[in-house]
């Protein structure tokens, strides 16, 4: 099946890495296009959140230069980010997509916004063709499985998510959240929900600011907040306790003299920062001074690994799951494999079959209807008895490590061509035959 | 007898004190569950010494050093318990209950205390000079013990690491409430309770003398406290500054405690 998938994630590299790779949703399809145009990729998908940039690929030989993709489209020296990725091939890459999107291998164990997210980063190379044959049944099986440890564990109901973190550490700046004032700056989906979570631990008002004003106003009202102009984020931002800021900008926007400024404005009554942006929306220069609080995505890990803990053996539970299904993909690939070489000798057989029949056909003379079925019945049953037992090798052969020796064997024995060849050279032939 | 209660007292204090060592660095059931209420029995057993010492005196007064260390323990305790039942939280008993303890330890094993006895001074004006200061003294320290526990959780939170100081210490604008309701609530008495002190020593000397430098360190530190409420009013000082001011009211409030030894008006021993 020849899998390949390289990537960095919240564990394998800090948040400076994963900003210089992080991918915005505008260049995802470009970028899709531009791996499958890599020499020895078949089809090819990228997933890029806050916490992972992932490269997947099917290739001809399992053997094609992801990183070098990656150091030409970021436009970096891969050698320099070396030791950030890491790398899986085969069967290793089937369990990390399961894993991945399972959300077993999320900063917040069960978090759900990474199904989704690998849903659209699937729609999207769906959508440019990169993805259409065997990738695609194994995201496919991948939500299904998503979807059985949803469902068969706990991993996902009880999940913490960094939004009930996020509440928490207000908890412990602000005592309580009531009458407190939340200000998100960007308009995501991962800063609509945890606004919703501190909401509901008793924040009183919201201020949404977002490039496009419209989407401010859209998620504003879902909150019964006010829509900031973009352009007055510094002035009013310092009307709020908590400022939730997932912006795409390529730089930080809030930096140490604009915390001075809210500080100044405040007097002093502190500010918690929550930057679940990648890159990084504040400074960390802002966390120096006195009275503000900023946790980017990679601290509100840290808060969270106490309740990674206690999820521990419902996190077991779904990883035997992931084990379980990973075997049954493979089993099902691997007899998929071996279908063309089954066809290819069946077709193989009928031929000569065929052949067979024509030439003593002469010497038959004439068959009655009744004989010629008899002739039919007995040259197909001796093939098919001869055939049942090698089919059945090649088949539970597929579910070994042996499968391609003997599917190689088979092909070599009975001069079986590939199947693409074949067909060039029927078409050609039967071209010829027209002439 | 007194002397006696104010020790069984002390010995409560002890575990108290115990409490405060261990609570910043690991958490014990034992200690959490015993802590608060060992340091009430004291309070209880201190305020039985002290109104027994004064029905049995013959010059029932607190004017005692060791009598009015015992009594200033009591007060700080007394705003504690306040901060407690509000609050719920023993925290600040970390910086406290030291405190607390340290002036039971003086009081208890001290020598017998010499009076200082100035006839035709007014009871009741001493009297109250004595507890309306001591009140601000009170409300003085729990508020340093309050900006101290705000460095600390201050800088768990600033460093990330999710350990235990962060979730056995109260929420950083409660502390920060603790700290500036003390402030306020204890600068009338500490003003009163000063001008209650001109009184009683008009009374005595009929001239105050300024130089004196147990009047010159009383308002020093009760300038420093006006500034610490105008900062924190005016341009909401907290955190690391205001925890610099309150460090410095607090030791002009020790030094003015001690310059009670060397003062020429302010003296426990008859001359």
């Amino acid at each position: 099946m020849n899998f390949q998938l390289i990537g960095v994630n919240h564990k394998s590299a800090p948040v400076e890495v994963r900003e210089r790779l992080a991918l915005a949703d505008s260049r995802l399809a470009d970028a899709c296009k531009r791996l499958t145009e890599q020499p020895g990729v078949e089809e090819g998908m990228i997933l890029s959140t806050c916490n992972r940039v992932e490269v997947l690929a099917r290739t001809v030989n399992g053997t094609a230069d992801l990183r070098g993709f990656i150091g030409q489209f970021f436009k970096l020296d891969p050698a320099e980010l070396d030791s950030y990725f890491y790398e899986y091939r085969e069967q290793d890459v089937v369990r990390h997509v399961f894993r991945v999107t399972s959300s077993l291998d999320s900063m917040v164990v069960g978090e759900p916004q990474i199904l989704g997210q690998v849903k659209e980063a699937y729609a999207v190379a769906r959508a440019v063709g990169s993805v259409h044959s065997q990738l695609d049944s194994l995201l496919t099986r991948a939500f299904a499985v998503a979807k059985r440890v949803r469902t068969e564990t706990a991993v996902g109901s009880s999940a913490v998510s960094v939004a009930s973190v996020a509440v928490e550490l207000a908890k412990k700046i602000f005592g309580s959240l009531h009458g407190k004032s939340v200000y998100l700056v960007g308009a995501g989906k991962m800063s609509e929900l945890a606004a919703r979570h501190l909401l509901a631990h008793g924040a009183a008002s919201i201020f949404v600011a977002n490039r496009t004003y419209d989407r401010a106003v859209e998620l504003a009202r879902k909150f019964s907040g006010k829509a900031i102009v973009f352009e007055q984020l510094y002035e009013t931002c310092d009307r709020a306790d908590i400022v939730l800021t997932s912006t795409g900008a390529p730089h930080a926007i809030f930096r140490r003299e604009h915390g001075e400024l809210f500080l100044a404005r405040r007097r002093n009554r502190p500010m918690f920062f929550i930057d679940i942006a990648v890159p990084r929306d504040v400074d960390p220069e802002v966390n120096k001074l006195d009275g503000i609080f900023v946790y980017d995505i990679d601290d509100l890990q840290q808060a969270v690994s106490g309740h990674v803990a206690d999820r521990k053996k419902e996190a077991e539970r779904a990883e035997a799951i992931v084990a379980n299904e990973v075997e049954r993909f493979q089993a099902r690939l691997q007899t998929l494999g071996v279908v063309p070489t089954i066809v290819s000798l069946q077709d193989h057989l009928e031929t000569i079959r065929q052949a067979e029949i024509d030439r003593v056909r002469g010497r038959l003379g004439e068959l009655s209807p009744d004989q010629e079925l008899a002739v039919d019945a007995l040259t197909k049953g001796i093939i098919n008895k001869i055939m049942h037992t090698p089919i059945t090798t090649l088949k539970s052969a597929a579910r070994e490590s042996e499968a391609t020796t003997v599917i190689d064997l088979v092909r070599r024995l009975f001069n079986l061509q590939d199947k693409k060849a074949e067909d060039k050279s029927n078409s050609a032939s039967s071209a010829g035959a027209k002439n | 007898m007194p002397l006696l209660w104010l020790r069984v007292a002390l010995g409560f204090y002890a575990v108290g004190l115990l409490y405060a060592l261990l609570a910043l660095t690991r958490r014990s059931e034992l200690l959490n569950r015993i802590g608060l209420p060992a340091m009430v029995l004291g309070m209880v057993f201190q305020f039985v010494s002290l109104t027994e010492f004064l029905l049995l005196s013959d010059h029932p007064t607190l004017t005692s050093v060791h009598n009015s260390e015992s009594l200033l323990a009591l007060m700080i305790m007394v705003l504690f318990m306040i901060v407690y039942l509000i609050y719920r939280t023993t925290s600040p008993g970390i910086v406290i209950f030291p405190i607390v303890f340290l002036l039971a330890f003086v009081a208890a094993t001290g020598e017998q205390p010499s009076l200082f006895v100035t006839p035709g001074v007014k009871k009741s004006w001493l009297f109250a000079h004595i507890a309306l200061v001591f009140t601000g003294y009170a409300a003085l320290f729990l508020s340093f013990g309050a900006s101290l526990l705000y460095l600390v959780q201050e800088r768990s939170l600033k460093s990330k690491k999710s350990n235990g100081i962060r979730s056995r210490l109260p929420a950083l604008e409660t502390i920060d409430e603790i700290g500036y309701r003390s402030l306020l609530l204890g600068f009338p008495f500490m003003t009163l309770g000063l001008i209650a002190g001109t009184v009683v020593a008009q009374a005595t000397y009929g001239r105050v003398n300024l130089l004196d430098p147990k009047i010159l360190l009383s308002v020093l530190m009760w300038a420093v406290y006006l500034i610490m409420l105008y900062t924190r009013w005016n341009a909401g000082w907290r955190g690391r500054r205001a925890a610099y001011l309150a460090t410095f009211a607090f030791v002009a409030a020790v030094v003015a405690w001690a310059a009670n030894y060397f003062s020429g008006i302010h003296r426990f021993v008859s001359s």
